[in-house]
């Protein structure tokens, strides 16, 4: 069943972070390509601090969630979500973990760590955690050798989408845009 | 698009002039998109949050008895609340189109209960259409109004969380203006009509049904024409969206006939037939009752839910339906599952001045009895002190129960219940007005954040605007709980920790020898306060050198912001998580925890 013009990625958290947001970033970033995205989200009691996944599936698909063992992808905002979600992802499936340790998966899945933690806390912006690993995980992409084509969508489309919902606020996409920077640059660094 | 706002939008392209609710998980977003989209539109289209759902159903309902189009939507355990309207209306039907949308949550994932809607529609004997996706949802609020209008009955559009809050690209429609004039033709013996009268609402109900299971436009279809055997599958909702790719990911599409039902009850009489003479087993797929085995009478070619095949409790989930089909065809799949890893609980954000009402009323009544609600301070459960959550507006009648109970006993613990403030109108009233009769000896603590926080933040009947934010008159709450007839009422704000400490003892006090008490806890809700920019300026805190790690903070304040370090010997303030209410510097029994400098 590989089909190259299907991704499906699992972006994780807890409630607070922003997991939705940047799970909608994706979305319609996917959505102005022209591409058929599907994406399931978790609302209500769990927002509250509570553990929170959503799917995101691009391509041609007929229902909302991922199947265990096939996700191209994780985006983990806590490290925990690793072990919670990892199961989600197929063999060579990436990970991009907020961890201040370097992670490991079951191989054969690749991860790679950000301490997005330490970067909001640097850029005293707590709340832009999830910005900084998206940006991470869409730089991170393109710099490793798995990155080919592993999310359909680039940093310069999540940046336009970011600049179409935030318009006429200024002070929120500047620090967005800011944020997202942030985690592409660490991914650029060795 | 959400599937929530794709059900708004179907209403808006069909028609629909008067759009109610109460919020509700996974529900909610229905009304919000509605409001968002007629905004700019400036129609006269009625949208409005109601005080519950049976005022919301009825509302709504009387305006299709005008010829208009309405819809009323709500959660599954909001339908029980409007389950009398329901089954009434079922009988005397409609005359402009009527849906009800009732949003059901397999898992559950933010619910009491996982119970089936459909089986609401059954016993009210009303059309349920069962939608797999947001494109689908959107589409069926059309064929909803028009299977409606051509039957005279009320129909369910049941959607579960997973169409509700899935995301799918769907195209919009053209949203016709608003055309139809209001025209209420009296005809008492139906829209008024007593039990004689009911009996034949009764035949004409049957009579209906009976045309509606051969009615075309909602048959079942079959997905896969080519397929060709004798065994079939049978799904709707969004399993049979997970069937469709599960059939796909085994190689099976082209083996198993596969049937998606739209309209679950009453299934269709063809479509019966055609299962029972065409296929020698069949297996069935749906969420979350086995709604459609129910109306198979041949029982013993039949996989599902009643022989206990397919599980009938919890979600199915895409691996479970990939499981089961694999069985059912006799392939061997390697299908991998996640492992078994708790996950994180929810918890009451840091800052939330339930927090602080939770902390006041343990220290006032430390070994009492804790009713409480459905809101987001059913969170409380984390720092014990809450001992019950039954549904909406029980916290108070449980409350009356206990002491009812405990009445006789020479040593009668204090009863202290906590309601918020949209609950409370939604269903405590009347249970306050019957502890008020009984002179029940109890504390209400109503957390009045001024909204209802948990479903996003929808406005209640004391906040003075309406779905659209248009300004609306105000419920005085004060004012409402005096005329319950209590005696005692005192208002704070759960911040000042000492004062509100104090005021609750007061309560519990007066609760111990006089009668009922009700304190009103007055903070804003601080995601409101941030959304609308008026955030306090935070406080900084830190914890000094004095903690010893005895864990009193962690165990009774329980704020995410406070984390125990150095393998529990001390507790310090995570800085990311920190909201700077302050509360916290009245916690600490040393005094450990202390405004930074």
């Amino acid at each position: 069943m590989e089909d190259k013009s299907r991704y499906q990625i699992v972006i994780s958290g807890v409630g607070g972070q922003g997991v939705l947001f940047i799970t909608r970033l994706l979305a319609e970033a996917a959505i102005e390509k022209g591409l058929p995205v599907f994406t399931s989200e978790t609302h209500g009691m769990a927002q509250r601090g509570g553990t929170v996944i959503s799917h995101l599936k691009i391509g041609e698909f007929a229902s909302p969630l991922i199947n265990p063992g096939r996700a191209d992808g994780l985006i983990a905002l806590k490290a925990e979500s690793l072990i919670q979600h990892g199961g989600y992802l197929k063999p060579g499936g990436w990970a991009a973990v907020n961890s201040p340790e370097r992670v490991k998966t079951d191989a054969p899945s690749t991860a790679f760590a950000l301490d997005a933690d330490r970067v909001a806390r640097k850029m005293a912006d707590p709340r832009s955690v999830n910005l900084i690993m998206l940006g991470f995980t869409l730089s991170g992409a393109r710099r490793s050798g798995t990155g080919q084509g592993m999310l359909q969508v680039s940093l310069d489309d999540v940046q336009a989408v970011l600049n179409s919902r935030l318009k006429g606020k200024e002070r929120r996409l500047q620090s967005s845009l800011r944020a997202l920077a942030a985690g592409a640059d660490s991914a650029e660094a060795p | 698009m959400m599937g929530n706002e794709a059900i708004a939008r179907g209403l808006m392209e069909n028609g629909c002039h008067v759009a109610t609710a109460y919020p509700g998980t996974p529900a909610s977003e229905i009304l919000s998109a509605v409001a968002k989209a007629n905004k700019p539109l400036d129609t006269t289209m009625h949208v409005q949050w109601a005080v519950n759902e049976k005022v919301a159903f009825e509302i709504a309902y009387a305006g299709c008895m005008t010829g208009l189009r309405t819809a009323v939507s709500m959660k599954q355990v909001g339908l029980n609340v409007a389950s009398d309207p329901l089954m009434s209306a079922a009988y005397m039907g409609t005359a402009g189109g009527f849906v009800i949308i009732s949003a059901d949550d397999p898992g559950p994932h933010s619910s009491q209960t996982e119970q089936d809607s459909r089986m609401m529609a059954m016993m009210a004997k009303i059309p349920v259409l069962d939608p797999d996706s947001p494109r689908q949802a959107k589409e069926m609020v059309g064929l909803a109004y028009t299977l409606s209008e051509a039957f005279h009955t009320p129909v369910m559009l049941r959607p579960t969380t997973r169409v509700c809050h899935s995301r799918q690209d769907v195209r919009p429609g053209a949203i016709p203006p608003l055309e139809r004039k209001p025209d209420f033709r009296k005809d008492p013996s139906r829209w008024a009509a007593t039990p004689k009268f009911r009996y034949q609402l009764h035949l004409e109900l049957e009579e209906k049904l009976a045309r509606i299971a051969a009615h075309q436009a909602t048959e079942p279809v079959l997905r896969n024409p080519k397929a060709a055997g004798r065994r079939a599958v049978v799904s709707c909702g969004v399993a049979a969206a997970y069937t469709a790719e599960s059939l796909k990911n085994l190689d099976l599409w082209d083996d198993l006939p596969f049937y998606q039902v739209r309209q679950p009850f009453p299934l269709h009489t063809a479509f019966v037939r055609l299962l029972l003479d065409a296929f020698d087993e069949v297996l069935i797929l749906e969420e979350t009752t086995g709604i459609i085995e129910m109306q198979l009478a041949d029982r013993d070619r039949i996989k599902g839910k009643l022989n206990g095949v397919v599980p009938c409790v919890g979600e199915l989930l895409p691996e479970k339906i990939e499981a089961l089909l694999a069985a059912f065809a006799g392939i061997e799949a390697h299908l991998p599952s996640l492992p078994q890893a708790p996950g994180r609980r929810p918890t009451l954000c840091a800052g939330c001045p339930h927090r602080a009402s939770f902390f006041a009323i343990k220290k006032a009544a430390p070994r009492g009895i804790y009713t409480s609600d459905i809101g987001c301070y059913t969170l409380g459960l984390n720092l014990k002190a809450v001992d019950t959550v039954l549904c909406m507006g029980a916290a108070i009648s449980q409350a009356a129960g206990f002491y009812q109970a405990y009445k006789h006993e020479e040593k009668r613990p204090d009863i202290v219940a906590t309601i918020g403030d949209s609950t409370f109108f939604h269903a405590g009233v009347p249970a306050l007005v019957d502890a008020v009769v009984q002179n029940v000896r109890f504390v209400l603590v109503i957390l009045d954040n001024r909204t209802t926080a948990m479903t996003g933040s929808q406005p209640t009947p004391a906040t003075g605007t309406g779905a659209s934010g248009e300004p609306l008159a105000e419920v005085d709450m004060e004012s409402l709980v005096r005329g319950c007839g209590i005696k005692f009422l005192e208002v704070g704000d759960p911040y000042d920790t000492d004062g509100f400490i104090s005021m609750v003892k007061g309560a519990v006090a007066f609760s111990r020898n006089e009668g009922p008490a009700v304190v009103i806890a007055r903070h804003p809700c601080i995601i409101d306060l941030a959304r609308q920019g008026k955030a306090a300026d935070p406080i900084e805190v830190l914890v000094t050198e004095d903690c010893d790690g005895c864990g009193f903070c962690l165990q009774h304040f329980e704020c995410p912001a406070l984390v125990a370090v150095e393998d529990g010997r001390r507790t310090a303030v995570d800085p990311l998580v920190c909201n700077g209410c302050g509360v916290c510097l009245g916690v600490c029994p040393r005094g450990a925890i202390v405004k930074k400098e």
